[in-house]
């Protein structure tokens, strides 16, 4: 169970506070709290504070959620708004 | 603003600035440049040099205009994109250590991305613009944006964006380049890329003719400037891309009347007595053997000669051959081309296009400045092109080495064939000095004749020379026109022999009728002296007789004087007789 744990690390590029960054964030800690209580962590990076960081992750449309861990890396890309499609692409829910 | 500067300069309101790509020969078709501060799209289909060309333009920037560069790739690696740049001698990794280049690399997979709900590019543009601020750059490449459509599956975002993306190049004031592969049918791109870069559209293309491949650019649009509408041909070698702004509008060139000799003084003789005119073009045209290399190999030693420099395009042999050839007439090219007077640049024609012939012509005389080039033969061009288009080339070398000030000798075969016969006509039609050596069969033996057909502001001479080869070199001698026509070769030759025989014969003729003559002479001579003899003897039986009968007479006065004294007996008498006597003597 400890290994669990750890095993979800999710980042979510932003650009500023814009309605679409905002309903991601939203969406993306209510599919974490139903899906994967304690198994993860978010970290939110705002690509108007800190653009050098988009080169990194292959980041070219916003808002993008990356998958570190666990490998292979995964994005999604839009609003979060499909529940499905999100556990889909973050291999919550098998395919 | 705008009507003080109206006032000032007028013509400054329309002028566009530029911004210089650095590429050889694509800034004088766009008269300056590409449009500063504004997108513009490079298209083709694939494999035709947009990414390169793209790349070219980035890196003339911060290695010749000091304008940094952001190449955002989305089709290939930064690696990959730097060794392939590396070969044309562009260290892409030393102009990024130096900030002037900043190379991206944009990976988009589709396996690898789930869109769920709506999303924008500002990533993408949050990416361009730390590039940009981050080495201040002026240009801006973005090589494939089109792969955005195959990596993400909203169409309507995608355009939206791209919309957006080109205000925000705009509006950063830098000059883009993007490019865009050519799609099906009419339209310059498969996505439509054109609808959003209207300022100036360039359009590569890369065509394969008869198995022979030319690449081609051609300025599709330019808003606000003129621009060269033609297909201009472009080379991609060891230096990069090369355009060749193929004609020069006008016919306004400077021209010399220096003179420069064709190294065979016999026909400088024919032209006037001092050779081409600098600067013009010389066609030798004539069948297989009749001694075209050799007539511009004696130009080509002759231009060294004058420490001139030559350059000699040879598309049937290889230089070697060609000096080694040439010894065998008296003429050493070695020691020219060792002291870099004389280049040799051999090709086979069908290496590459007509075009490319030409660009690389252009190219090497650029780099070589030579004051007289060669072209041996270019009747084999024509195995890779048609004769319009030899001619259209041809048309467009002359006008640039006349721009040059260079002497061109073109050598062309002609064969009884139809199709060298138009080429022959052809070029003939362009150049200033055409001469013509024939092959003359006569006799059961083939000899050369040499015509000038033309020699544009000369007196020529209109007379049909014999071309000879010895080992001593080359010359032209006056055929021979007798009775029996013109003859050359043996046959010249025998009716100078029969010449100088009937010559000798005449002379006999004349020395024995000369000899009788003094002959007679000394007999009629001889018979003169005889009667003078004779007469010599008959004058003087005459005066013999006269004597004696003066003799006669005195002694019979005497013998009366005698008697008379003796009868008188008187002495005094005497002297007058003695007196008398004296006056006869003295008479006879």
């Amino acid at each position: 169970m400890e290994d669990e744990v750890i095993n979800y690390e999710l980042r979510l590029y932003i650009a500023g506070k814009t309605a679409k960054s905002v309903s991601a964030l939203s969406n993306l800690k209510k599919y974490c709290e139903e899906h994967l209580k304690g198994q993860y962590s978010i970290e939110v990076i705002d690509l108007l504070v800190k653009p050098q960081l988009a080169e990194g992750d292959q980041i070219f449309a916003i808002p993008t959620l990356v998958r570190k861990v666990p490998e292979p890396i995964r994005k999604i890309i839009g609003d979060l708004s499909n529940e499905e499609k999100v556990l889909v692409g973050l291999d919550i829910r098998p395919r | 603003m705008t009507k003080s500067h109206k006032k000032q300069q007028p013509t400054n309101i329309k002028s566009l600035p530029k911004t210089p790509t650095g590429i050889t020969g694509l800034d004088e078709i766009t008269s300056g440049g590409i449009p500063q501060g504004r997108p513009t799209l490079i298209c083709g289909e694939a494999g035709c040099g947009k990414t390169l060309m793209s790349l070219e333009f980035i890196v003339r920037g911060a290695m010749i205009f000091n304008e940094p560069g952001v190449f955002m790739a989305f089709e290939e690696k930064t690696d990959e994109l730097a060794m392939n740049v590396a070969s044309l001698g562009f260290n892409l990794y030393e102009l990024q250590e130096q900030k002037k280049v900043k190379l991206d690399h944009v990976h988009i997979d589709r396996s690898e991305i789930e869109e769920t709900g709506e999303y924008d590019l500002e990533g993408l543009f949050i990416r361009l613009g730390h590039a940009i601020d981050s080495i201040g750059a002026k240009r801006v490449v973005l090589d494939t944006l089109e792969n955005l459509f195959s990596g993400l599956s909203n169409e309507i975002v995608l355009r939206a964006e791209l919309r957006r993306l080109f205000t925000f190049l705009k509006n950063k004031g830098v000059t883009a380049i993007i490019t865009g592969e050519k799609g099906d049918g009419g339209s310059l791109t498969r996505q439509g890329l054109e609808e959003y870069v209207s300022d100036c559209v360039i359009l590569l293309d890369h065509r394969v003719i008869n198995q022979i491949s030319t690449r081609r650019l051609r300025v599709v649009k330019y808003r606000g400037s003129q621009h060269g509408t033609n297909e201009y041909p472009f080379l991609i070698d060891e230096d990069g891309i090369s355009v060749l702004p193929v004609t020069s509008l006008g016919l306004e060139k400077a021209v010399s009347s220096k003179r420069i000799s064709s190294g065979i003084p016999a026909l400088d003789y024919m032209l006037g007595g001092q050779g081409f005119f600098e600067g013009s073009s010389i066609l030798v045209s004539g069948t297989a053997g009749t001694g075209k290399t050799s007539i511009s190999a004696y130009f080509a030693a002759e231009t060294c000669k004058q420490k001139k420099r030559c350059l000699y395009f040879a598309f049937e042999e290889s230089p070697n051959q060609i000096i080694r050839n040439m010894r065998s007439i008296n003429i050493d090219l070695q020691p020219y081309v060792n002291s870099g007077l004389l280049r040799f640049h051999a090709s086979r024609p069908t290496l590459y296009g007509l075009e490319m012939h030409l660009v690389a012509i252009y190219k090497l005389i650029q780099q070589f400045k030579p004051d007289t080039i060669i072209l041996d033969p270019i009747t084999n061009l024509i195995t890779v092109g048609s004769v319009s288009e030899v001619k259209s080339m041809l048309v467009r070398l002359i006008d640039f080495l006349q721009n040059e000030q260079i002497t061109v000798m073109f050598t062309a075969l002609s064969l009884n064939t139809v199709v060298n016969e138009q080429t022959d006509e052809g070029v003939s039609s362009l150049v200033d000095t055409w001469m013509l050596v024939r092959d003359i069969e006569h006799n059961g033996e083939r000899n050369r004749g040499l015509y000038i057909m033309k020699s544009r502001g000369m007196k020529h001479s209109n007379q049909v020379r014999e071309f000879i080869i010895t080992d001593k070199g080359l010359d032209l001698v006056d055929v021979y026109l007798g009775p029996e026509g013109v003859l050359t070769g043996s046959a010249r030759e025998a009716q100078q022999l029969k010449e100088r025989t009937g010559v000798a014969l005449r002379d006999f003729a004349v020395s024995r009728k000369d000899k009788e003559i003094t002959r007679k002479r000394t007999m009629l001579e001889s018979k003169i002296s005889n009667l003078q003899a004779e007469f010599e003897s008959v004058e003087e039986e005459l005066n013999r007789i006269y004597y004696e009968d003066e003799l006669k007479q005195q002694i019979m006065d005497k013998n009366r004087d005698e008697i008379t004294k003796m009868r008188r007996g008187v002495k005094e008498d005497i002297p007058v007789k003695k007196k008398s006597n004296g006056r006869r003597s003295n008479k006879l």
